[in-house]
Parts: C-alpha cells; structure tokens; sequence
C-alpha cells in the first residue's frame, strides 16, 4: 500500500513537472517571442506609441515615420523622389524641389536621418536627410512633416556621411563615399591617385527657419569618405569622418582597398575652420549646385541655382585636420554621450577600436605624428588609442549609446548585435538579428542624451521571416527592449526600401507641434482662391487658369465650358476646409501629369492639355465626406478652333 | 502533506494557465478607450464643428443635453457634410409641459434620438439652397417642407433664426422643435 502510494505520487509529481514545462507553452506559430514579452510592443487601438521613429527609406528615396513600440507606419514623406500619392515632383508647387545641376531627378537613395539638436539634445525641429547618387540633404519640417528644402552638395560624388548634425546644430556635414576631380574635369580614371579628391562639407544651418548653405568644404586626399558623427560634451567643435581606400585605389576596390593595415578616421576642428573662412584663407571656386527652398506662405517651392562654394585645403592649414589610424576600413564612426569616445568599427577586423578624445588632444600638443599623409598629421596610434573591444563578433558597422555607460555594435555578418561596456571594453550580451543588420537605433542614442529603453536595428534580408512575396522581400527592423541588463528581441516588423538608419525621440518632443491645418488667410500662394466666390476661369492666350475652391462636398466651379483642344489649362485648386484631417483630392480624366492631395488651407496645381474633344468628368479622388462620390464636375473641350464661350458654373450660377 | 502541496502546485499551474488564456482569449474591450467614438478628438485649433458649436450656444444648452442623453454626439462630429435645425431652449420650453424631461430618461434614449435627427440633413444646405416648396429629406428618414419668403425660411414649420458655417456643414437656430410625423 505504501509502495503503491510511492508510485502514484512519483507519477503525479512526473505529471506535473511535464505541466508546468509544457502546459503553458504558447501555441503553435508563437515563435520565439512570449506573450509577455509581445505585451511590451503592444500598443491597443486608441493609444498612442511613446516614440516616434524617422526610418529611411533607402533606394525608395523617401523617409517612413513608424510608432514605437508597436512598428506602426504612420506616413511616408516624399523627399527625393516623386510620389504619385502626394503628387510630389508632379505637380506644379513641387517640381522645383527635385531640381538639381543635372536637372530634374525624380528619385535618389536616401541614406541618414538625423534630427536636429539643442545643447546636443534632440529637439523635436527638422528631420535631415542625404541622398546618396545626386549628393542633396533635405530638411523636413517636423511640424508639418513635409520636406521644406533640399541643396545639392558640389564637388561630391556619393554623399554617404551624411546627414549628421552638431549639437546645436550649427551645421549638418556631408562628405563624399567617391573622391573624384574637383572640379570635374575629362582625365584618364588610372590616373586617380594623388589626383582625385575628396570633399568634406559643412551646411550651416540658419537657427531660426532652418534654412542651409553650404558655409565651406574642406578639400581631402582621394580617399573614400563613409561615415561621420560630431564631437560632443567636450569634443564639441569636432567632426570625425571614417575613411577607406587610403590606398586611392580606382579598381577592384573589393580587394585593392583592403590592403592597408589602418585606415584614417579623419578628425576635423570645424571651430578651426570657422577661424581660417573669418581670416580669408579659403579659395573660392567655382561651381554649380541647385538650391530648392518650399515656402510655406505661397505653398510653392523655387530653386535658386547656386555659382560657387569656399574651399579650405588642410595641407597649407595647420591644425584642420588630423588622420587618427584605425584598422581595416572603418565603417560606423561613433561618439559616445560624453564626446570621450570615438568607436571606429573597421568593417574587416576582428575587433573594435576606440579612441580617446582626451589623448588626441595630448597627441597633437606633444606632436605625436608618424607621418604626414598629403601634409595631414598622423597621430601615433597607441597615443590615442583609448581599448579595444576584443573579438566582439564579425563585420562591425555601427555603434550607439544607452546614457547608462554601455555601448551597443551591429555585425553584419554575425548577424547580431553586441552590448559592450565604455571603459572596460567587456562585452555584456548579445542577440541574433533576422538577418544581416546595418544600423541601428536607440532613440537619441547618438546625441548627449540618448533616451534608452530601445534600440531598432535595421535589417537588409529577411528570408524567412514574413510571408513570401515573390523574389523581392520586404527588408526589416527588429525592436529590443534594453532597459534590462539584458536585450529582449520584441518585435519584428517590415519597413519601406530599405531601412537604412534611423533617428527617434520620445513622441512628447513631436506631438505637440505637428500642424493641424494651414490658415486660408495665411495662403500667400499667387493663384489662391481664398472663397468659393472668388473662383473663376480666366484665359490668357492659350493658357488658361482655374482658379478652384473645394470644400465638402463640392468643387466650385463644377461646370466649365470653352476651353479648346490645344489650351495649356492649369487647375490652381484651393481646398477652403479648415479642419483637421480633410484632405481632398482632384483628378480630371486623361491629365498625363498628375493627381492632386490637396491639405486644408493648400493651394496645388496640375497641369492638363486636352488632346481630345469631349465632356471630360474630374472628381474627389480622396475619401473625404460622406457625400465624396457627389463631388465631382465636367469640363467641356471643343475644338481649336470653336467660338464656344468660356463659363464657369457652380449650380447653374 | 507531500500530495496535498502538490494538488496547491498543480492548482496554481491551472490558474495561471487560465489567466493567460483568458487574456489571450477574450482580452480589453479596446472601444471604451474613445467612449464617445469621433467625439472623443481633442481639436481646439480647427474650425468649429456642429457639435463644438452647439456647445458654445448659452441659447441651446437643451439641446445639447438632449444630444447627449441621446448619445449622438459622434454623427455631429462626422466629416458630414450636414445641415442641423437648432431649436433654442425656448423651442423646447415651448413643448408641453414634461415632454423634455420624458424624453431625456435613459428608457426613452431611441424616441430621444429619433427627433433629433429630424433636425439634420445630409449635405450643406444654405442660402438660396433652401428653395422654396421643396422637401428636405431629414436624417430621421422623414420629409419636412421647406418654406421660403424672400428671405425667411421655415423648415417643417420651424423659422431660421441664424445660420453658423461649421467645418463639417451648417447650423442653422430655428424657433420651433421639428416633432417627427410617428410613422
């Protein structure tokens, strides 16, 4: 009985602990992440995320604003190529902002948001951006959240070190990936060495509205230019661009730039330069760069193009700039909070180096140079050098900061990311990525104040992860939650493009700002209809005007008669609502360039030349009311050469 | 004593399974966050709408009651366009004596918002838009008369008193309460 008793309490117990280790498990398809843990990236309809995040685009071009935790895309704002949707690039207020030297470019390769900073604090302002092909950084107005300016960078060719900004954001710097002939001129490609050029570019940024110019450039060796980040805390006043193909090599790069042990980050005194452009000793030079600036007043963008930039040369400049050796072609350049740090990650070595600013500084007054490269300084490597992060994982790329001491490295082809402490150089923990991660991201993790509790890191494959969808598939962020000692892989979720890098903030810096809708009486565009009785058609030649209201749930005028095969009629459409969240749209059957997305207060333009006699219907193209499918009108087109009268009608008045 | 602890084990296991099953399962009802539904939107900075309007009017405080006991402030919130008949207080006072008061108890929440929206028409009516002789069909699903002399309009026998352009239509004050036909 004993005996007996003994079994069915073993069996019980072996019942139990088999319940306890599988009852609960979650279902199938659960994957890796547990309930709980999707409960932290849980945002229930109704509430809002606690973080906004700027995700790049990538190839697309444009700029993708998820809410964090959730992953939930909010809009994506056309910056450098055209959108259909928002008819950016298309209509008539747009187009000058894709104007560049080569002329009108309706896309690019958008690469680093940066957001703008106060007291090396993210402030909430302007979203900047680069284009990698036709060099441009773009600034977008956090407010309205629709790209305000964009400026053509010259003598630049690939602009990747971009779009970093200072901690008060005195400038956003740009630097060229290619070195090429500055200025551009026909010469043999074998002959690059020593003859090619690389250009580093300080944009200063007007305090007030933002505004850009390229203040000057400083004129490098042909290397190639990849990243950058500015000093900050005591290192402010410095900028350090990670460089390869110190070996100026112009084939194969694949093999002929990995030869050299150390490459350079090159360590810029921009305080310098300032005092070297006050005192003259720059050259001006000659050159030709599209200036795009959107007024919100007109709601109308002008390109002004631009005839020269002032270049400094480091070689006949002391103290400009100085080569900071680092192994194996840096990739990510990163400043830690307190601007001691500079994490080069040498994308082919087998550790990370960290420089400390406090032992450059030593180095160049105890002039502790190995040699001058192109008459810029190279400081002695063991002088600066502050540790080294020993066998974190393989192909690192970039670096950000918690504010907590800790340090946060991606490795492309470990696939993971890697928590190492400053100071000790230990690493503390790791987690896998899904797959292949570039950049990451923790909300102002490279500013003074990084805000923790997250980091986003952007992948370039995805594989398996999602539904398929044909050959092409989405690439990915994957959120962690780091306010523990460990990272805890929360979400995963698919982004535009690709996601290249990313900037973020606490939403309460944002939310309060964003505009609701444009005040009709502040509509200073030149063909504004400020009320329904204003609207009118007036023909001028073969150029004809409609001067458009919309409002819900009507156009006015609706009917318009006279207008010939052969006009050039222009639709300047004014949507009268002012109310929040009531766009509305128009398009008029057979225009062959563009809709419009027309926001409260806005005036836009289309363009439409009739090639054909008819009754031509033109409707609301953006669900705006409940009577939206009412809203619509006709244009009649007679032939050239009718003599029917030009009326435009609302209600047959 | 050993079986008794495991059978406490064995029940704690089952609770905390159900727990989380219950919240997988059924889990919040995520519509109590905006109770009022689009009512809900904080939006200080657009152009009025009919409902913000209403509210504003010292002159149509029944109204608005009414509207809320209802629970219809939603429809006057939506992008519309709508066309609302505000009787003032003094139409309401004007109906026999305790109709108001029967007709804001909860039990009579559906007979409540059927005389309301007699009150409102889809689309923005105004101005010459109010013709004479014609019928406006009301949200109710009834049809009222439209009157016009010169420029006095009467609207199923109310009198406009003033018109308001909301963001979302408009209002116009009537003088009477548009008491729907029963059927």
């Amino acid at each position: 009985m004993k005996s007996y008793s003994k079994t069915a309490l073993a069996v019980l117990f072996v019942l139990l602990l088999s319940l306890v280790f599988f009852g609960c498990q979650q279902k199938p398809g659960g994957g890796a992440i547990g309930q709980s843990t999707a409960e932290k990236a849980f945002v229930a309809p109704g509430e809002y995320d606690s973080h906004y995040a700027f995700i790049s685009g990538g190839f697309s071009g444009q700029l993708a604003i998820h809410g964090l935790p959730s992953g939930r895309l909010f809009k994506v704002i056309p910056v450098f190529s055209v959108d259909a949707e928002k008819a950016w690039g298309f209509n008539e207020e747009t187009k000058p902002m894709l104007q560049t030297s080569h002329g009108f470019i309706p896309w690019d390769d958008s690469h680093h948001p940066d957001l703008s900073q106060t007291n090396g604090v993210i402030d909430g302002r302007w979203c900047f951006i680069n284009a990698n092909n036709t060099p441009r950084v773009a600034r977008i107005s956090l407010q309205t959240f629709e790209t305000e300016e964009i400026l053509e960078i010259p003598n630049s060719a690939g602009n990747h070190s971009s779009s970093f900004v200072t901690e008060n954001t005195e400038y956003v710097v740009a630097g060229t990936r290619f070195s090429v002939p500055v200025p551009q001129r026909d010469m043999p490609i074998a002959e690059y060495k020593g003859n090619f050029k690389g250009t580093l570019s300080f944009i200063k940024i007007d305090p007030e509205h933002g505004h850009m110019n390229v203040e000057f450039q400083i004129l490098m060796p042909g290397f190639n230019y990849d990243l950058t980040h500015p000093g900050r805390g005591k290192s402010h006043g410095w900028m350090f661009f990670t460089t390869y193909n110190t070996e100026e090599a112009n084939t194969l790069l694949e093999v002929n730039a990995s030869q050299n042990d150390k490459d350079y980050i090159a360590a810029i005194n921009w305080k310098k330069a300032e005092e070297y452009i006050k005192a003259g000793k720059f050259k001006t030079l000659p050159s030709k760069y599209a200036h795009n600036v959107y007024d919100e007043g007109t709601h109308s963008a002008a390109t002004t193009m631009e005839k020269e930039v002032r270049v400094l040369d480091p070689a006949e400049l002391p103290g400009l700039v100085y080569f900071l050796p680092t192994p194996k072609s840096p990739h990510g350049c990163d400043v830690d909070p307190s601007g001691e740090y500079i994490v080069g990650s040498g994308k082919l070595a087998a550790a990370l180096t960290v420089h400390s600013f406090t032992k450059i500084l030593k180095a160049i007054e105890e002039e502790k140079f190995d040699e001058h490269k192109y008459g810029i300084p190279v400081l002695n490597f063991e002088a600066i050098n502050a540790g080294t992060v020993e066998q974190p994982g393989l192909g690192p790329l970039h670096t950000e900061f918690d504010g907590k001491g800790n340090a946060y490295t991606t490795f492309f082809i470990s696939s993971e990311v890697v928590k190492w402490k400053l100071g000790t150089w230990e690493v503390l923990d790791r987690k896998p990525t899904y797959y292949s991660v570039g950049h990451l991201m923790i909300p102002g993790g490279n500013s003074r104040q990084p805000f923790g509790k997250y980091l986003l890191a952007m992948n370039k494959i995805t594989k398996d992860r999602y539904l398929p969808t044909g050959p092409e598939v989405c690439q990915s962020a994957q959120l962690y939650d780091i306010s523990g000692d460990k990272m805890e892989l929360i979400l995963d979720f698919p982004t535009i493009g690709e996601p290249h890098y990313a900037a973020g903030c606490p939403a309460e810096l944002i939310m309060p700002n964003s505009k609701k809708y444009y005040k009709i009486e502040e509509n200073n565009h030149p063909y504004v209809t400020r009320s329904e009785a204003d609207s009118r058609v007036v023909r001028e030649g073969k150029n004809v005007h409609v001067y458009m209201t919309m409002i819900r749930s009507h156009f006015s005028p609706d009917n318009i008669e006279g207008i010939k095969v052969g006009d050039r009629v222009y639709f300047h459409v004014t949507n009268l609502e002012q109310d929040y969240d009531v766009p509305h749209g128009i398009a008029v059957l057979g225009a062959t360039t563009s809709e419009l997305l027309i926001m409260p207060g806005q005036t836009e333009t289309f363009v439409w030349e009739p090639k054909e006699v008819g009754v031509w219907p033109f409707y609301c193209t953006d669900f705006c009311s409940a009577l939206h499918q009412e809203m619509q009108g006709y244009v009649r087109v007679s032939p050239e050469n009718s003599n029917v009268k030009l009326t435009w009608t609302l209600d047959g008045e | 004593m050993k079986i008794l602890m495991l059978l406490l084990i064995a029940l704690f296991v089952f609770y905390s399974c159900a727990e989380s099953g219950k919240q997988e399962t059924s889990g919040a009802d995520y519509a109590a966050n905006t109770p009022k539904g689009q009512a809900s939107v904080v939006d200080n900075e657009s152009a009025k709408n009919i409902l913000q309007i209403a509210v504003g009017s010292a002159d149509h405080t029944t109204l608005v009651a009414a509207v809320q006991a209802a629970q219809i402030e939603h429809v006057l919130v939506n992008a519309g366009p709508l066309t609302v008949f505000a009787p003032t207080n003094a139409a309401f006072a004007a109906l026999p004596a305790g109709t108001v008061e029967t007709l804001l108890k909860p039990e009579n929440k559906k007979k409540l918002a059927f005389i309301l929206t007699n009150h409102a028409a889809p689309s923005t009516y105004k101005g010459r838009l109010l013709k004479d002789g014609t019928k406006m069909y009301m949200a109710s699903g009834n049809y009222v008369d439209v009157k016009r002399e010169g420029d006095e309009v009467w609207v199923g026998g109310a009198k406009i008193l003033g018109s308001v352009d909301a963001s979302n239509g408009v209002v116009h004050v009537v003088d009477k309460v548009i008491v729907p036909s029963e059927n």
